[in-house]
């Protein structure tokens, strides 16, 4: 019998079936202190059925595992409102230094006086930058900003005897954790019409804006990559109707030294350090959230805030706080990270961000649109979102053109995504790229276009060279199967 | 007030922007406008360029030496000091494997698994996580990590809400306060009443979702976690138990006691203390239960070849699909520290993981008994016969904040200061970090500072 | 193209009548749209319902979708094959696929409903 050799071959088994009884990776030191009775055997457990290899094995497998991934380190990663930028590797090194990664939330505040001024001089920056000077990090995600947010906003209008305000306002265009925070913050959600120029319908809102609304969640710039015209009389709305405006942030790379969210009338926003921020993005987080609010807000906030007195920087509680929203102080290293990002661009730096990142989604833009429909035939910010309806017409989906390009080693942009555009591609090249990736990703999505009538079969069927052609994701769905087992390895 | 910033020239040429001024100009040229002005119409005009008050930009080498200093200002191991804090974050030793594939750029930079061919590495690693929680706790399903130990326990709670049908919360007043306190952050818009139980009860409301336990408790002791399922089951209430998964490598699993829903904070699996994040919340439940579990879930399937593959699956439970009726708003969760926790446990792997619960186990009852043995110190457990794991009440001759503050000049950071719930008690933990030596210097210590209290 | 026999509702469900029980079930545009069925979610038998309400969901891989219940009276049978093998609904939607048998109340409100060469003419 012989063996066909075949590199490109990936074994695909989990641990616990490479597991050899006896094997081991590690080795605990001996206990050093006079042994001590054992609690009684009806506490006790069977041993823990983990796997047994070696060390050289656990670094093998994890390391050929890593190499089946896209990341923004080996790839272009164009997708949109992720900001894929590079995420610079002083900050992780800084990041693990002993005294920032050792140090316990518990310790007593004057233990840790270099990490609380960390995160107070963040709190500052991040206040100066969207213009909202009340700032707390606790958040652990987006999604966790948004809702300390509305918790904030219910608050506010709790402190002023004023329940009847239950209603959030959340545009049809709004990412899904937007209505999904709102309807765990006890809030009915309206959805607000888009104009079919992506923007916030007027009119509508101020037929929605009354005394029930408790707040009104705006994109800035929108999930479409485009900056609301009426954003100053959208405001003015809100809040004659007596509502606060929440700005979800998770597109700010767009806005960095522009603009001010807090000049424009926002009352609340949020920001995504792990996207407009550089910290990494994971495989799926961490991520962090922070939460920033006008001055008259900040006594909401969630805790625990990182202040400086008289007798040093303490975390504390602001004196109306909403509460604690996790366990401790938030992503505190993930935080560490995004100051050193913000510390090493400065204010020249951070400007540079966002006029690079619109310059080179408009560049995008411009080079494809006479081949893929435009969501909205104007200047886009850090992000363009095209629609492949005529594409779709032709026979081919967006999802096909998304499969085809992980063939090129370009992962796809966001996909279906805002559900108002058919077909939606939104693409956001951030201004971590270089012209050349830039036109390399144009002239793909140019043969792709022309693939179709050459040889659809080419994009229906990708990706090909990838570790998996397209997976069963029904059958995941009808039967999971969600862990190893003995029987089905 | 916008200042007179010429935009679109910054000749700062930084090295994470590559566009130079030329290109720039070239691509500007292609877009059709003049310069960066030009497609910024939108952006109010007084609004425009404000007024910034920001430092200028580091280069690396200034960058370090700020973060030098920063961390030299923080007590650690590394500045001298022992430390017998626990309360939710643990000190443990982290493996130089874990520190080694947390470097991988391919994990590291890699995004949510949404185009599973592309994320075939941190699918699979997920599916190994999953199985590693279901193998720890004894039960049949996990998700892929939450945020942290609070937060899943607090949705384990609303999920329980959801099961059930019903709107009481039950939570055992021994539990660390920040259970609750997080539950009710997330729970006080939903309708939700959350009700004390006491570790002893005979009796709960029959309108209960859920009795929420934790186990080890704040105090570090065992709870009698089987009577409290069977009494929450009798009730037509569910199970939620809270591990410390350390814990799991002797002490019996949950999922053995028939409970239904276990959560973790998953820091103490090869995770740093940090400072309180990030860490990874780790959620599993009864198979019977998986629709109404949040969180991502990977699931294994095959591609159009037959060969294995993995994939997010179950994705209609979230927000991005349900959006207003998703089980939970999460989003991005924590797959990197799920990462350092599989390839944790897979290097401790199934002899470590025992000797590791041991270790610990051993240092504190040594430290627990020593202490017991000084004047003016008890420890409580050891008079009240109870089972702890590595953490364990000590009672005070006087103001634990005091005798901290004592230990402090001795370069030792001693353990939590718990007087809110138990009159001079200081909740203390000792795990393998922790030397002989570092145990009798504080013995030694205490036994000083007691000595002129 | 769609089953002459049938009645119809907006939302996509149809409705065989046999004596005044009601047989329902989604329409073949119903299930195109979703794309493969993985999972159906409904009610208990026993349960009484109105015509129009929601009496559970259908979800897809990417999409999950509410059912309408196009009549109202006392639900008598529900499908265990579309739960435990929900594929049927996508190869018989009209068969096998079907959904729950409804004891119907009334048979003048089926009146409301849509005969196929309507429902065709809403899709164009």
């Amino acid at each position: 019998m012989s063996i066909t050799a075949n590199a490109g071959d990936i074994d695909r088994r989990l641990l616990m079936d490479r597991s050899v009884s006896g094997r081991k990776a590690f080795t605990l030191p001996e206990s050093d202190v006079p042994v001590q009775r054992m609690p009684d055997s009806s506490f006790l457990r069977d041993d823990v059925e983990l796997p047994e290899v070696s060390q050289l094995e656990v670094i093998r497998y994890f390391s050929v595992l890593s190499q089946l991934n896209f990341s923004i380190d080996t790839n272009f990663y164009p997708l949109g409102s992720c900001t894929m930028k590079y995420n610079p590797k002083i900050n992780d090194e800084l990041a693990n230094l002993p005294g920032l990664a050792d140090i316990h939330p518990l310790q007593p505040d004057e233990t840790v006086q270099g990490a609380i001024r960390l995160l107070k001089d963040l709190q500052d920056d991040l206040g100066e930058i969207t213009g909202l000077p009340g700032v707390s990090l606790a958040p652990l995600a987006g999604a966790q900003g948004e809702y300390a947010g509305l918790l904030i906003a219910r608050a506010y209008h709790e402190a002023r005897d004023d329940s009847a305000r239950t209603v959030a306002i959340v545009p049809d265009s709004a990412h899904g954790t937007n209505p999904a925070s709102a309807a765990m913050a006890g809030l009915e959600v309206v959805t607000v019409r888009s104009d079919d120029q992506g923007n916030v319908d007027v009119e509508n809102l101020r037929e929605l804006a009354n005394e029930n609304t408790a707040v009104f969640m705006i994109t800035i710039p929108s999930t479409l990559g485009l900056f609301e015209p009426n954003i100053l009389e959208i405001n003015k709305i809100v809040h004659d109707s007596g509502g606060l405006v929440y700005a979800d942030g998770a597109n700010l790379n767009a806005l960095l030294g522009l603009v001010k969210l807090g000049d424009l009338g926002v009352d609340i926003c949020h920001s995504n350090l792990h996207k407009t921020f550089s910290t990494p993005h994971g495989g799926g987080g961490p991520g962090s959230g922070p939460v920033m609010v006008t001055d008259e807000l900040a006594k909401f906030l969630p805790k625990p805030v990182a202040m400086k007195t008289d007798a040093g920087y303490v975390m504390a509680t602001p004196e109306n706080s909403v509460g604690a929203i996790n366990g401790f102080h938030g992503s505190f290293s993930i935080a560490a990270r995004a100051y050193a990002y913000i510390k090493a661009l400065g204010l020249e730096g951070l400007q540079s961000v966002s006029e690079n990142a619109i310059i080179s989604a408009n560049y995008i833009q411009a080079k494809l649109r006479d081949k893929y429909d435009l969501a909205a035939d104007r200047y886009c910010m850090h992000e363009t979102v095209l629609s492949a309806t005529k594409q779709k017409k032709r026979g081919i989906a967006g999802l096909d053109i998304a499969k085809r390009l992980l063939d090129f080693g370009i992962h796809a942009p966001t996909m279906y995504f805002p559900m108002i555009v058919d077909e939606a591609l939104m693409v956001e090249p951030t201004e971590s790229e270089s012209k050349e990736t830039l036109d390399h990703f144009i002239a793909v999505m140019r043969q792709i276009d022309d693939e179709i009538d050459s040889s659809p079969e080419l994009i229906l069927e990708a990706p090909h060279d990838l570790p998996v052609t397209r997976l069963d994701e029904a059958t995941a769905a009808r039967k999971p199967v969600l862990r190893w087992t003995a029987e089905s390895g | 007030m916008a200042s007179l910033v010429p935009s679109g020239n910054t000749s700062t040429n930084h090295p994470y922007i590559p566009s130079t001024d030329l290109e720039r100009q070239e691509m500007l040229g292609v877009i059709g406008v003049d310069s960066l002005d030009g497609l910024l119409g939108d952006i109010p005009v007084e609004h425009r360029h404000p007024d910034l008050n920001l430092d200028v930009g580091l280069a690396e080498q200034e960058l370090s030496t700020l973060f030098g200093s920063i961390a030299a200002e923080n007590a650690s191991s590394s500045s001298g000091h022992i430390s017998f804090l626990g309360a939710g974050s643990y000190s443990h030793y982290i493996p130089s494997t874990v520190r080694s594939i947390m470097q991988r750029g391919e994990f590291v930079t890699a995004y949510t698994p949404y185009q599973p061919e592309a994320a075939q590495g941190t699918l699979q690693v997920g599916f190994e996580f999953q199985t590693v929680i279901c193998q720890l706790t004894g039960m049949e399903v996990a998700n892929a990590g939450m945020y942290d130990g609070p937060t899943a326990f607090a949705e384990a709670c609303l999920m329980a809400a959801r099961v059930t049908k019903r709107t009481k919360v039950g939570v055992l007043s021994s539990a660390d306060s920040r259970l609750p306190d997080t539950l009710l952050a997330y729970s006080k818009y939903q309708g939700i009443e959350i009700v004390g139980i006491t570790p002893d009860a005979t009796e709960i409301p029959d309108d209960l979702a859920c009795i929420g336990i934790q186990s080890p408790n704040f105090f570090g002791e065992i709870e009698d976690v089987e009577r409290l399922t069977k009494l929450a089951h009798d009730n037509g209430a569910l199970s939620v138990v809270h591990v410390n998964p350390t814990a799991l490598g002797m002490f019996k699993a949950p999922g053995e006691l028939d409970v239904d829903i276990v959560t973790a904070e998953g820091q103490p699996l090869g995770v740093p203390m940090a400072f309180g994040g990030p860490y990874v919340g780790l959620f599993a439940c009864k198979k019977a239960h998986i629709r109404q579990m949040p969180g991502r879930i990977i699931g294994r399937t095959t591609d159009t070849k037959g060969r294995t593959g993995y994939a997010l699956t179950l994705q209609t439970r979230e927000q991005h699909i349900r959006r207003e009726r998703a089980t939970s708003n999460i989003c991005t969760s924590t797959q990197l520290i799920g990462l350092m926790v599989t390839v944790y446990t897979a290097t401790l792997g199934k002899q470590g993981i025992k000797d590791l619960a041991n270790l610990c186990y051993q240092k504190a009852h040594y430290a627990a008994s020593e202490i017991d043995k000084l004047n003016g110190f008890s420890v409580e457990t050891m008079s009240a016969g109870g089972t702890f794991f590595h953490e364990f009440v000590v009672k005070c001759p006087g103001s634990p904040a005091k005798i901290n503050a004592a230990l402090l000049s001795n370069k030792i950071i001693g353990g939590l200061d718990i007087s809110d719930r138990f009159e001079n008690g200081m909740l203390v933990c000792v795990t393998e970090t922790s030397s002989k030596a570092d145990i009798d210097k504080f013995v030694k210590a205490l036994s000083e500072i007691g000595a002129s209290a | 193209m769609y089953p002459e026999d049938l009645k119809y509702s907006k939302e996509h469900e149809w409705v065989r009548l046999d004596g005044n029980i009601a047989e329902v079930g989604v329409t073949v545009f119903a299930q195109e749209s979703l794309g493969d069925v993985v999972f159906v979610d409904l009610p208990a038998e026993g349960t009484e319902i109105e015509q129009f309400a929601k009496f559970g969901e259908i979800e897809s891989v990417k999409a999950v979708s509410d059912l309408f219940s196009p009549v109202g009276g006392k639900i008598v049978a529900v499908n265990s094959a579309a739960t435990d093998s929900p594929e049927v609904v996508n190869e018989e939607p009209y068969g096998t696929g079907w959904l729950i048998k409804v004891e119907l109340s009334d048979t003048v409100q089926l009146d409301v409903l849509m005969d196929a060469a309507t429902y065709q003419a809403t899709l164009e």
